[in-house]
């Protein structure tokens, strides 16, 4: 989004109608006029509110927060968590679904950050590492497993595979170290020391189920 | 210089609730890009190699999501992701391939979001004609993946004409195989086509991988009782077990009785541009007995008229073991 944008964003004044607004940011947005096409058809014209284009200042559930915020039309859930809500524990290393360090959970399901449109996720409840630990501070299980066990070696790759680990417990909460392990293969790490951070993920399955060890 | 990875072009964005606001949509703007996990969608936009000025995200229509019983089969809808597919009581019991196929795809994230319609429409992973190279797919007039120096490891062996792509998708051969139909619609019309004919070769057109037209949105995939509780096979090959498309991969129902196959299908995938349905060995199955002199002979006949290009001769034997053991239900038992 340039500046131009943000500016036509915030000088709308009150007395501008929503049709007009939308009209604005859209044109602003994509760099064509677009009006001609958005009123061509009745239909469209009648079925505006659900069928228009998207507006840009939507309302996201984030770690149970509600946030107001600015998204382009083409923003990535990733970019928006990043630079607009400042929550940088969420990590992009291809951006293109081949890695999974941009994994947050979308109503409680792993998904690739990098690769969904904020506006698709308006409804629903994102997750994000930031939002794991309780308000106390006290860590999730899989967070403090991987403490116990000192997982992971640069952790660039950390968030994404607890995020994912999280999301997979919620389907299957007792998993075998194999079965995890499938679980977690939409996750890649660089330093390569997939056999600790096994370790340290299935660990915080136990501790999530309460299994303690001696 | 690096290529700068950064967000996509800006576009509009349309969110209909409807598959009928988006066919209006789509009616009034045929080339308005359709939108459903954007597994592969994202890349393209991201690349800038292919350029849209509006998008319609079907991911809010609930209407094209969902498996539903029908006349015996299953009706899946377009929207329905990769993961309710592979864990689908009712596909799991009746059409266990296309579960495995399913589950075989990508990574647990992408079979989270990607859509069994996205899976069957996706575009072609020529990383020439993915860079963005003016090949013949993108309307140019030279196949990269097909000179004297291409890398050409993952690309066809049968079928090819000028353009060299393959299939790169795991449930296409498996709903080829299960005799499936494709729903598409238009503003005000709907045409159903038989999965075979669905996909398209270089030789019918050499620009696109399925015969849906612009303005027209796949709805829905439905999967006749025919091959229900049938043997079936799947096989995927890939380098690594998680993310790889196939290198080969093969689909296969059986109906038998008393140890004879009454009726085959057997469909083999990334080794054409379209999954190849095999008539010839599929007619040349039926009466035989299920044993290994049948499987060795389909395994032959699948092969016939392959054609290696530089690097991918090692599908020719792998395109023969997989519907040898495709036949025969898994590789050989191991001999102690
Ligand atoms: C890293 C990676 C690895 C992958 N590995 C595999 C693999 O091993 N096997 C495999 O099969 N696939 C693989 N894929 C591909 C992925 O599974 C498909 O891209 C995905 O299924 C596409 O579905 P989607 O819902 O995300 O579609 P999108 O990306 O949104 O759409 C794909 C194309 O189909 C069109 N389209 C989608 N739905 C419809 C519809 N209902 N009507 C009309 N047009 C439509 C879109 O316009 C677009 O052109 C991989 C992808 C990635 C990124
Ligand atoms: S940054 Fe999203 S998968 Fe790599
Ligand atoms: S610990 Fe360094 S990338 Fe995984």
């Amino acid at each position: 989004m340039s500046h131009d944008d943000a500016h036509r964003l915030h000088d709308v004044p009150a007395s501008v109608s929503r049709r007009n607004f939308i009209k604005g940011v859209i044109a602003g947005g994509a760099g064509v006029s677009t009006a001609a096409y958005l009123f061509r058809s009745g239909t469209l014209v009648s079925g505006q509110a659900r069928t228009g284009a998207v507006e840009r200042l939507i309302t996201l559930t984030v770690n149970g927060q509600t946030r107001r915020v600015d998204v382009a039309p083409q923003e990535t859930l990733a970019n928006t968590l990043r630079y607009k809500l400042g929550l940088t524990g969420t990590k992009l290393g291809c951006d293109r679904a081949e890695c999974g360090a941009c994994t947050v959970l979308v109503d409680d399901v792993p998904r690739y950050s990098c690769s969904v449109l904020t506006h698709s996720v308006r409804t629903k409840k994102v997750q994000t590492i930031e939002g794991l630990a309780d308000p106390d501070g006290t860590l999730h299980p899989v967070q403090a497993g991987v403490v116990l066990e000192q997982g992971f070696q640069c952790a660039f790759c950390m968030s994404g595979f607890i995020m994912a680990t999280v999301g997979y417990l919620k389907k299957h909460p007792s998993p075998t170290r194999e079965e995890l392990a499938h679980g977690v293969s939409g996750n890649l790490c660089r330093c390569q020391d997939y056999d600790k951070i096994l370790t340290a993920l299935h660990r915080g399955s136990e501790l999530a189920r309460g299994v303690t060890r001696g | 210089m690096a290529i700068v990875h950064d967000v996509m072009p800006p576009f509009q964005l349309f969110q209909p609730s409807s598959a009928d606001e988006a066919l209006d949509l789509l009616d009034a703007r045929p080339d308005t890009w359709v939108l459903a996990g954007g597994m592969d969608s994202f890349d393209w936009l991201k690349d800038r190699t292919k350029r849209t000025s509006a998008v319609v995200d079907l991911s809010g229509i609930d209407a094209l999501r969902g498996i539903r019983e029908v006349d015996g089969g299953l009706e899946i809808g377009a929207m329905t992701t990769l993961v309710d597919v592979a864990e689908h009581a009712a596909v799991n019991a009746r059409f266990k391939m296309l579960a495995e196929a399913a589950g075989l795809v990508a990574s647990p994230q992408i079979r989270n979001q990607g859509t069994i319609g996205g899976n069957v429409s996706q575009d072609a992973r020529c990383w020439y004609y993915r860079r963005g190279w003016s090949c013949y797919r993108a309307g140019g007039s030279t196949c990269y993946a097909d000179t004297p120096t291409a890398v050409n490891r993952e690309h066809a062996i049968l079928g090819a004409d000028r353009c060299v792509a393959v299939s790169p998708s795991d449930t296409a051969p498996a709903l080829v195989a299960l005799d499936a139909q494709m729903v598409l619609r238009r503003r005000g019309s709907e045409r159903v086509v038989d999965a075979a004919d669905f996909f398209l070769g270089p030789d019918i057109d050499i620009t696109r991988l399925t015969v849906r037209e612009p303005g027209e949105l796949l709805t829905a995939i439905r999967v006749p009782a025919t091959f229900a509780g049938a043997r079936h096979y799947f096989e995927k090959v890939r380098d690594r077990q998680v993310w790889d498309f196939p290198l080969v991969n093969v689909a296969a129902a059986f109906k038998e009785s008393g140890g004879t196959i009454q009726e085959a299908r057997v469909v083999v995938g990334a080794v054409a541009a379209k999954p190849l349905r095999l008539r010839t060995v599929e007619a040349q199955l039926a009466g035989k007995p299920a044993t290994e002199d049948t499987a060795k002979a389909a395994g032959e006949l699948a092969i016939a008229g392959a054609q290696a290009l530089r690097f991918n001769a090692y599908k020719i034997p792998l395109m023969r073991n997989l519907v040898r053991r495709a036949v025969r239900g898994g590789p050989l038992a191991a001999t102690t």
